[in-house]
């Protein structure tokens, strides 16, 4: 046993040393963020910061509520729903087959301009209960071949609309096939009422997603034809109808700009328009209307945006105001201990 | 020596019978071995033991497949990498989820998503698991490697050479030198120590730190040093996890022995104090008992989490509700408009062409099949409504919260070095809830630091309360020639040590002489002798040789007694399996070692047979008093005048809390010795039931024995422990102490750690019988007013009559309010405290019984209930009685082996890294260093990962919904052709990339209150047992608010362009934009504290969604190309988001401002205290 002694003495040392430091470097390192001390900001919800919140949201609100609302007072609007009465009064028990007949479709309207409109004034036709945004038809386009004439022939998601004649379409799919086909001439006092259709796009379309060396080729040559055909011998970088037509509707009810005109209109002025009334909406009882309208830092007209800020600035100064009421009447000191309900109800225990 | 040759003899006659069956052999003790080891070797055959032949590894190894010592903890290889993680991974149900949606996706007809997109979300998590896996799995080959390449000496042709560890077999001899670890499970051979001894430390086994002797048979011991040719058998049981036993005997030079677990050392131990260890290896690699116990505890789930999947059910029911309105809708749409589907130029469902496909059809299966399929496509559209990441989300979220928990400086126990562990990582959110706690009481309240207090000697009391000057002390020092320093001190009785300085005549002398023997020998604790290393003590150079001894063992209580009697003068010096050593007042006496039953469970007790120089031969005994006093001898009047007064030393010692134990001791004669020699030998030989047969043997020489004494040992309480429990118990936690010990003790000890006040009425239940306990229960209940349960709940339902005397406190409703007090709160004195006292013989009537209800009606109304003397199976099942009757959580929380059932038996286990060992910390899902902590740990942490948890699931429903309810309310502006606005990839990376990071931040970082608030008032903790952060009506609320938020989200753009020119594309990159910013504020609202990380994460999830939606707009081969520069410029664009954000908000502001000033709850206050008063 004593020959043991030295060495287990020693081996004893040895250990204790040697589990100093592995003890230390057990110990958590102290650091704020472990600890979770990290200096923070607490916000608490005092009647002061409920009150100067509701007072900020107002202040902000209404000055834009009533800003907005007057951009879009500023807006002047003519809108003209043609699809019944431009069909003659023996085909109106049948629209379709007036659609689909070869008859003369030509239609005249008349538009009185009600407010001095400034220009540029954007021509903008209006359809309605046109699911432009229906799965079917939002995939059915073939981004590849709009791009790239390499790429003419990859027509895969086009389907139903793919090929004609065992040609592939340039461009496929239904969306491109339906291409809207009413035209409209404007003239005013006799004179050719000039319409810009130039620039109707968005240029990042013309310049990036529509190639300029991509030529319509083998379209609307199927049995059905969808709608406009396009001249082969313009790319479709400069197809401009086609380009804000396959910019597809968010919405059953959209519009799509058809061109500009440049000049500022008069009150009273009478627009004659004389239209060719191509397209079937018929068949799914889906409205046409052609809109002239000016346009404000806003956008078009509507108020939504100026009534629904005015009402929520509103809504908040009232907040504000009720909160100062109440707090002025009932107020409670803040941090009491003797509100904790354990304080409140001793008997509760 | 005697005791080896006799075995030695004994099992070379038994060889020779098994070698010669003829041989008949008629002596009496032969018979009866013989027939046991028939029976033994019978089992042993059946049983397939596993054969280890000596220095042969190549003979052990061709008869059966043993593994090689080569370890692999890493789950996968190059190979099986991708298929195996892959296998794994889809054992999730989340994963199958994404699975199936991505399937579906991938049929033409539902085609919604493009292919690469949808795969997305299931591609990632993938990856991002697999690379988690990876990086873990590469950690554990590194560490594998160099374990599997460490070296170590086998004798290979007849020397020993260093061989790598993986190449080790069964079989193969190795030599291991001190400090080294040991590679394998091997049988001790021989050791340095000329009698076999070897010391190890098993503190990578077990974590206990002390050194544990093992000893090699001496017959190998011997033949170690004549050569080292070596050849013999070993048969042991098969490979299994406990690491402590073994059983298995050993052939060695036509010897047969058993081996036991003092036989073998395991891998992972070191080796300490001991030049060198030869030994055989049986079990390697994976074999190893230290291998097949590394595995992971049972999982548990979360409450929180069933309550989540309840509201997922919902969920579900939401999401096939909005489906099925999609599938009718697209149904009855196709049906109106059946005749015109080819002329809709928006649907064409025929191919019109001059081709051969003309008049087919497209993609169109007839209305029945169209409406399943929009069924189906609308599933994978509105998939993320069920919220499957969340579970992913939420095991990240535990991991950073367990991680914070881990490094709280304030749950490190410096005394012992060891932090807090978090073993599982489901439970986290559980500690906000704990209604009841049941602690254990040794190592758990106590410190389990033994030190000895008083003692009973013949009757007579003696109290260390005397204490001896040093001066004094300094005289009987003198008086020893050497004198061993003990690491502690302990205070000596003065009038004891002059009782043991008298002359060797009279009883009380002789017994005094012998009650010091007994503590000094029977016990199992090594003596480690060294030179005193800090001789800091003057005194230690006028003495010359100082030498200090350590006393290693596995029982604190031992220790205690030797170093007592070391203070006593009786030191024991040196332990071997022959023999033991005691120095009394500085005379070595040397005491041979005949047997050693050791303590188990059953008999509470241990004995030693020793031989004494003068050749008698004593059975020394010490045990609980219950298992002590039933075995006395009665025969004189002394005898029973002894026996009554050391019992009443005893009520009193225990009730001061301390822990007791009795000393006996009586002279063998030649008779029972032999006869108890021989049933020993065989018990101690056989393989199979060998505890039963030592327990059997030790019956025969545990009988009327004289009583010498009694011993009190104080176990301190920890530090903050009163605190601890009085913090928790206003937390309205109830804490239960289940403990072994005595009811006086426990009483004590519940007194002195305030769990018992003086007010208390104590009802004690200690029957001894089914019917005592069943009338003290009905006394109990009449008594107290205690009410059934079922009319508890009842009487609750209808608690808004005043006259009921009900108070409506949710938080107390479920507990004290079970009292049932005639006037409420007119009547204090009904209402004083009750604590319940139960003891465990009571327990088995009781919990086997139709008892069971009546004794959890009592036990809820009692404030405090003490179980005392409970078997470690009874403790679990008094979790179980709690769990069974109510919903509330339960933790438990211990030390030892003994409180393992009950940890895992409980919802929260929580295991206290003591002295006791690792059992409990291995079974337990949080480990900590002292009770203390348990209180920061639930009113702190638990408070924290409660709150952040609900708000977590909370938010993450509203997320997913209000993104999901605003594409529905889009698909039905798009004749129910579920279109999304949103491009594919914003959809899959809404919940992955755009709003998934802040969700994380908020839930490990978020805090609703300091640390020091939680701890000030401790009845915040209340909120979670009112589940205020997570419940069924805030669920509904969120939901109404989610509604809300997602109409305003659909139509203010939708009335803002009204008829306007905008695109699909626009508007949904208008509606991603708005979507991401609304979810984020919405969080930026409810955070409490906003570090730089929130910022961080909040802002940059706004700008990272700004940056993903920039590059795919920046893409022109996508439909969408160019989106967001071309609506950025626009006003409309930014206006319409403001108002999206505020409009949808303000209803939650406002409910939010509302109630907090109006109806401000505890933590509002608390916060307010907190925030706005910190200088007061």
């Amino acid at each position: 046993m004593s020959s043991n002694t030295p060495s287990s003495s020693a081996g004893g040392v040895g250990s204790a040393d040697s589990s100093a430091p592995r003890r230390n470097s057990k110990r958590p390192k102290y650091s704020k963020f472990t600890q979770q001390e990290l200096p923070a900001c607490k916000p608490i919800l005092t009647p002061r910061w409920v009150i100067s919140a509701f007072i900020l949201v107002s202040i902000v609100f209404i000055p834009i509520g009533v800003v907005s609302l007057f951009a879009s007072q500023d807006v002047v609007e003519i809108i003209d729903r043609y699809e019944t009465e431009c069909v003659p009064q023996d085909f109106r028990n049948n629209k379709v087959s007036f659609i689909q007949s070869d008859a003369n479709k030509t239609c005249t309207r008349r538009l009185t301009v009600t407010k001095r409109m400034k220009q540029p004034i954007y021509v903008y036709y209006q359809l309605d209960n046109f699911y432009q945004n229906h799965r079917r038809y939002v995939k059915s386009r073939s981004d590849s071949q709009l791009k790239d004439n390499s790429s003419w022939n990859d027509v895969s998601s086009c389907k139903p609309e793919d090929d004609s004649n065992g040609q592939p379409i340039v461009p496929c799919g239904l969306i491109a096939w339906s291409l809207f086909n009413d035209t409209y001439n404007f003239s005013l006092n006799n004179q050719q009422l000039a319409v810009n259709k130039t620039e109707i796009s968005w240029k990042s379309d013309r310049d990036s997603k529509f190639g300029n060396d991509v030529f319509p080729r083998n379209f609307q040559n199927g049995t059905l034809i969808g709608g406009k055909s396009l001249d082969p011998t313009v790319p479709l970088s400069e197809q401009e109808d086609l380009i804000v037509w396959m910019r597809t509707a968010a919405l059953p009810t959209f519009r799509k700009l058809y061109g500009k005109i440049e000049r500022d209109l008069q009150p009273n002025e009478v627009i004659h328009v004389t239209l060719e009334n191509n397209y079937n909406t018929y068949s799914f009882n889906g409205k046409k209307k052609l809109v002239l309208s000016t346009t404000s830092w806003l956008g078009g007209k509507n108020d939504f945006l100026g009534i629904a800020y005015l009402t929520v600035g509103g809504l908040c100064f009232f907040l504000a105001l009720s909160f100062t009421v109440v707090y002025l009447v009932k107020p409670r000191r803040l941090g009491d201990p003797s509100y904790l309900s354990w304080n409140r109800n001793p008997g509760g225990q | 020596m005697e005791l080896q040759n006799i075995s030695n003899t004994c099992t070379s006659i038994d060889i020779s019978r098994s070698s010669s069956l003829a041989q008949e052999n008629l002596s009496k003790p032969q018979r009866i071995r013989n027939k046991s080891v028939d029976l033994g070797d019978n089992l042993l055959y059946s049983e397939d033991p596993r054969v280890i032949y000596i220095n042969d590894p190549r003979r052990t190894n061709d008869k059966y497949e043993f593994t090689g010592n080569e370890i692999r903890t890493s789950k996968y290889t190059l190979v099986t990498f991708l298929p195996k993680n892959l296998f794994i991974q889809f054992h999730r149900v989340a994963y199958l989820y994404f699975l199936a949606i991505a399937a579906l996706n991938q049929l033409p007809p539902l085609a919604v998503f493009g292919r690469t997109v949808s795969l997305f979300p299931l591609l990632f998590v993938l990856c991002v698991t697999a690379i988690k896996d990876g990086y873990e799995d590469w950690r554990r080959h590194r560490s594998d490697r160099n374990e599997n390449n460490r070296e170590a000496l086998v004798l290979q042709a007849g020397e020993f050479q260093m061989k790598k560890w993986k190449r080790i077999r069964a079989g193969d001899v190795v030599k291991i030198h001190a400090d080294e670890t040991i590679p394998c499970d091997m049988v001790l051979f021989g050791t340095s120590d000329p009698s076999g001894l070897a010391y190890i430390q098993t503190m990578n086994l077990d974590g206990e730190s002390n050194l544990k002797t093992r000893y090699a048979r001496l017959e190998t011991a011997s033949s170690i040093f004549e050569g080292c040719n070596v050849s013999g058998l070993i048969r042991c049981e098969q490979p299994n996890r406990n690491i402590y036993e073994f059983t298995a005997n050993m052939e060695f030079n036509g010897h047969r022995f058993p081996l036991s677990q003092s036989n073998i050392v395991l891998r992972g131990c070191q080796l300490k104090n001991t030049d060198w260890i030869i030994g055989v290896v049986v079990y390697a690699g994976q074999e190893t008992k230290a291998m097949l116990n590394s595995a992971i505890s049972p999982s548990k789930r979360s409450k929180l989490e069933s309550y989540m999947n309840r509201e997922t059910l919902w969920l579900s029911v939401f999401l096939l509700v909005m489906c099925s309105v999609v599938a009718v809708g697209m149904g009855l749409w196709l049906h109106r408009h059946k005749d015109e589907l080819d002329t809709l130029p928006y649907y064409r469902k025929t191919y019109l062409r001059n081709g051969k496909e003309n008049g087919k059809t497209y993609r169109y299966y007839g209305i029945p099949m169209e409406t399943f399929f929009s069924f189906l496509s609308s599933i994978i559209v509105f998939q993320i409504m069920i919220p499957i990441s969340l579970y992913i989300t939420m095991e990240l979220v535990r991991l950073g919260q367990s991680y914070f928990m881990i490094e709280d400086k304030h749950m490190y126990c410096s005394n012992s070095g060891s932090r807090f562990q978090c073993r599982s990582l489901n439970i986290n959110e559980d500690l906000g809830q704990i209604r009841y706690v049941f602690s254990d009481k040794t190592g758990t309240l106590t410190e389990n630091k033994m030190e000895f207090r008083k003692a009973s000697v013949y009757g007579k009391d003696y109290r260390s309360s005397n204490l001896r000057d040093d001066v004094l002390q300094d005289d009987d020092i003198r008086a020893v020639s050497s004198r061993w320093k003990l690491k502690s001190e302990i205070s000596v009785d003065s009038e004891l040590m002059d009782l043991l300085h008298k002359d060797m005549a009279g009883d009380e002398r002789i017994a005094a002489h012998l009650f010091f023997l007994t503590l000094a020998a029977c016990n199992t604790v090594i003596p480690i002798v060294s030179k005193d290393a800090s001789s800091g003590h003057v005194r230690s150079d006028s003495w010359g040789e100082v030498k200090a001894i350590d006393y290693q063992g596995e029982s604190p209580d031992e220790q205690a007694l030797v170093s007592a009697a070391s203070a006593y003068g009786y030191t024991l010096h040196e332990r071997t399996s022959g023999h033991i050593v005691i120095y009394v007042n500085g005379d070595k006496l040397r005491l041979d070692v005949l047997g050693l039953h050791e303590f188990d469970s059953v008999r509470k007790r241990m004995s030693v047979v020793t031989r004494f120089p003068d050749n008698t031969t004593k059975v020394l005994v010490k045990g609980a008093d219950t298992a002590m006093f039933s075995i006395l001898a009665r025969e004189t009047e002394k005898d029973d005048q002894i026996r009554q007064v050391t019992h009443s030393h005893l009520t009193d010692y225990s009730s001061e809390g301390l822990r007791t134990l009795v000393v006996a001791a009586k002279d063998l004669t030649d008779a029972e010795l032999e006869q108890w020699q021989c049933q020993y030998e065989d018990a101690s030989t056989s393989l199979i039931d060998r505890a039963a047969k030592l327990r059997q043997t030790a019956a025969l020489v545990e009988c009327n024995l004289n009583l010498l004494g009694a011993t009190a040992i104080e176990d301190k309480l920890q530090d903050g422990v009163p605190e601890a429990i009085e913090a928790l118990r206003q937390a309205g936690i109830k804490v239960w102490v289940l403990t072994g010990d005595k009811q006086e003790t426990a009483i004590s000890i519940g007194l002195s750690c305030k769990l018992l006040t003086a007010d208390m009425l104590q009802i004690i239940i200690n029957g001894n019988s089914e019917e005592e306990c069943r009338n003290l229960l009905t006394d109990a209940k009449t008594r107290h007013g205690v009410q059934p349960a079922s009319r508890k709940n009842e009487n609750s339902k209808r608690s808004n009559n005043p006259e009921n005397g009900y108070l409506e406190i949710p938080d107390e409703a479920k507990s004290s309010n079970v009292l049932q007090p005639r006037s409420g709160k007119e009547e204090p004195d009904v209402c004083a405290p009750l604590a319940l006292i139960i003891d465990g013989n009571s327990l088995v009537y009781i919990l086997e019984k139709d008892l069971e209800s009546d004794l959890f009606d009592i036990a809820t109304s009692c404030k405090v209930v003490l179980c005392c003397r409970v078997a470690p199976l009874q403790k679990a099942g008094i979790v179980d009685l709690i769990k069974s009757h109510t919903d509330d959580m339960t933790l438990a929380i211990g030390d030892g082996a003994n409180d393992v059932s009950m940890i895992q038996m409980a919802d929260v286990g929580v295991g206290i890294c003591g002295q006791e060992g690792r059992q409990a910390v291995m079974a337990s899902d949080f480990a900590i260093g002292q009770f203390r902590f348990l209180k920061r740990l639930l009113l702190v942490h638990g408070h924290w990962n409660y709150q952040r948890v609900g708000y977590l699931v909370l938010y993450n429903f509203y997320r997913n919904a209000v993104f999901v309810l605003m594409l529905f309310w889009y698909i039905l502006c798009t004749a129910f052709s579920t279109t999304s606005a949103l491009t594919d990839w914003s959809s899959v990376f809404y919940s992955v990339i755009y709003t998934s990071v802040p969700t994380i931040v908020v839930g490990i970082l978020d805090k609703d209150l300091s640390d020091k608030t939680l701890l000030k008032y401790p009845k915040l903790y209340g909120v979670g047992h009112r589940h205020v952060a997570y419940n069924l009506q805030l669920f509904w609320i969120t939901m109404i608010d989610t509604l809300w938020q997602s109409l305003v989200l659909f139509y203010i753009p939708l009335f803002t362009y009204k008829e306007s020119s905008i695109d699909i594309w626009s508007m949904g990159s208008l509606w991603t934009i708005a979507v991401v910013i609304l979810v984020n504020i919405h969080l930026a609202m409810d955070i409490q504290r906003w570090v730089f990380i929130t910022h961080a994460a909040v802002w940059g999830s706004i700008i990272i969604t700004y940056v993903c939606m920039v590059v795919l707009d920046s893409i022109p081969i996508f439909p969408n190309y160019w989106t967001i520069y071309h609506v950025a410029k626009s006003p409309t664009y930014w206006l319409t988001i403001l108002l999206i954000i505020i409009a949808a908000l303000l209803p939650r502001f406002l409910f939010k401002a509302i109630h907090q000033n109006f109806w401000p709850s505890d933590i509002q206050i608390a916060r307010e205290v907190e925030i706005l008063r910190k200088v007061t």
